[in-house]
């Protein structure tokens, strides 16, 4: 098998849509099953009593990470067909606290809110108006934006390529990394559900 | 491992009551939703070279409604004019529109088969109606602006950078977890 299928021709790009729809599917169906249809449940995580957002994704950036790693290990993936969004510093700093400030307002973050939208939350509707809304903004301020949108270009490289760290190992220290903050926040979590249960004997 | 029954009950008054009268079922162990949802991302990147996706879909549509409205304001616009050149006829645009039209179906299909589909709007009790839309109208605002800049959002920069180790996707996802962080204390009101 040679992977990315469809890099490799092993389908068309009609069938790349009905892929699309299927992966779509399955990404809509765990992200609700995590309880992340709820915006309580998410901002949970800023309040420290319930930490599901990072234990979910770290949970899944660690799972597919591995699996990248030992299936282009195995020669079955090719590493250099697989899409890497280019690194641009400064707006992805700027933009990564502006999506932070508006999580925490808005109750999701972007795919959050079509689950919300979709399983009746009016709310999580509005945040999709809202992520529209936003998008069209930038379309209008494109002029304005298009510098800062191009600076602290670093084209597309990966931890590993920057630091010079051997892939394998980056991989481990991202597995070590997660199971460390995976026993933290189960920590956090009694410690808060403990301190609430003092408050309200 | 315990897993948290957070069940969020909708406590909105617009909960019909046939959706009342059934108990959601308690969500499912973090950590075997996150083991599920890195499979959905591997085979995202198994079968197409890429990964999952959000605002991406949402630029597209946008572009495409401004391309309607206004023709010539759309194609003499860089950012409007690449997603329409990309444009919903292409597939790898049109793919997210796709993807995003299941992440919508997946999660309808998961939420009626748990008994928590409720037209609500989720909110601390001491926050009005009102006000909770307000905030998730700008809220969004914020993260579409934000998205753009960054060049994706939770699902394409965090999650699907995140496991191919992109270096500015981890900077980003450090930056939502302060930015949110950060505003979570003044915003407790809304929540709390």
């Amino acid at each position: 098998m040679n992977a990315p299928l469809y890099k490799f021709g092993a389908f068309g790009d009609e069938a790349s849509l009905v892929v699309a729809f299927a992966v779509g599917l399955g990404f809509g169906w765990f992200l609700e099953r995590a309880g992340f249809g709820s915006a309580r449940k998410l901002t949970a995580q800023f309040y420290l009593d319930d930490l599901a957002v990072f234990k979910v994704m770290f949970t899944a950036i660690v799972t597919a990470m591995l699996g990248l790693f030992y299936l282009a290990w195995a020669g079955v993936l090719d590493l250099s067909l697989v899409y890497l969004t280019p690194t641009h510093l400064w707006p992805q700093i700027a933009g990564g606290l502006l999506l932070g400030f508006g999580f925490v307002i808005g109750g999701y973050c972007p795919g959050t809110s079509l689950v919300a939208a979709a399983t009746g939350r009016v709310d999580g509707l509005v945040v999709v108006l809202g992520v529209a809304a936003g998008v069209f903004a930038f379309g209008e301020a494109w002029p304005l934006v298009k510098e800062f949108h191009a600076s602290g270009a670093m084209g597309e490289v990966t931890l590993p390529q920057l630091t010079g760290l051997p892939y394998g190992l980056v991989v481990l220290a991202v597995v070590l990394m997660a199971l460390g903050g995976f026993a933290g926040a189960e920590w956090i979590e009694r410690r808060v559900a403990a301190h609430a249960s003092e408050r309200r004997p | 491992m315990t897993t948290v029954p957070a069940v969020a009950a909708p406590d909105s008054p617009a909960v019909p009551a046939r959706a009342a009268a059934r108990e959601p079922a308690a969500y499912a162990d973090p950590y075997v939703a996150g083991v599920g949802l890195g499979l959905v991302l591997l085979a995202a990147y198994v079968l197409m070279g890429r990964g999952l996706g959000a605002s991406g879909a949402v630029s597209s549509v946008v572009s495409w409604a401004v391309g309607l409205a206004a023709p010539a304001h759309a194609q003499a616009n860089g950012f409007f004019a690449e997603y329409l050149a990309g444009g919903v006829g292409h597939p790898l645009k049109a793919w997210l529109v796709f993807e995003v039209v299941g992440v919508m179906a997946g999660g309808f299909l998961s939420g009626a088969l748990a008994g928590r589909l409720a037209r609500s709007v989720e909110r601390g009790p001491r926050m009005s109606v009102r006000g909770r839309l307000a905030f998730a109208f700008a809220g969004g605002a914020l993260m579409g602006f934000g998205a753009k800049l960054a060049r994706g959002c939770t699902s394409g920069q965090a999650l699907s950078g995140g496991a191919t180790l992109n270096a500015g996707s981890w900077v980003f996802m450090l930056m939502v977890f302060a930015g949110a962080y950060a505003l979570a204390g003044p915003l407790r009101r809304q929540w709390r």
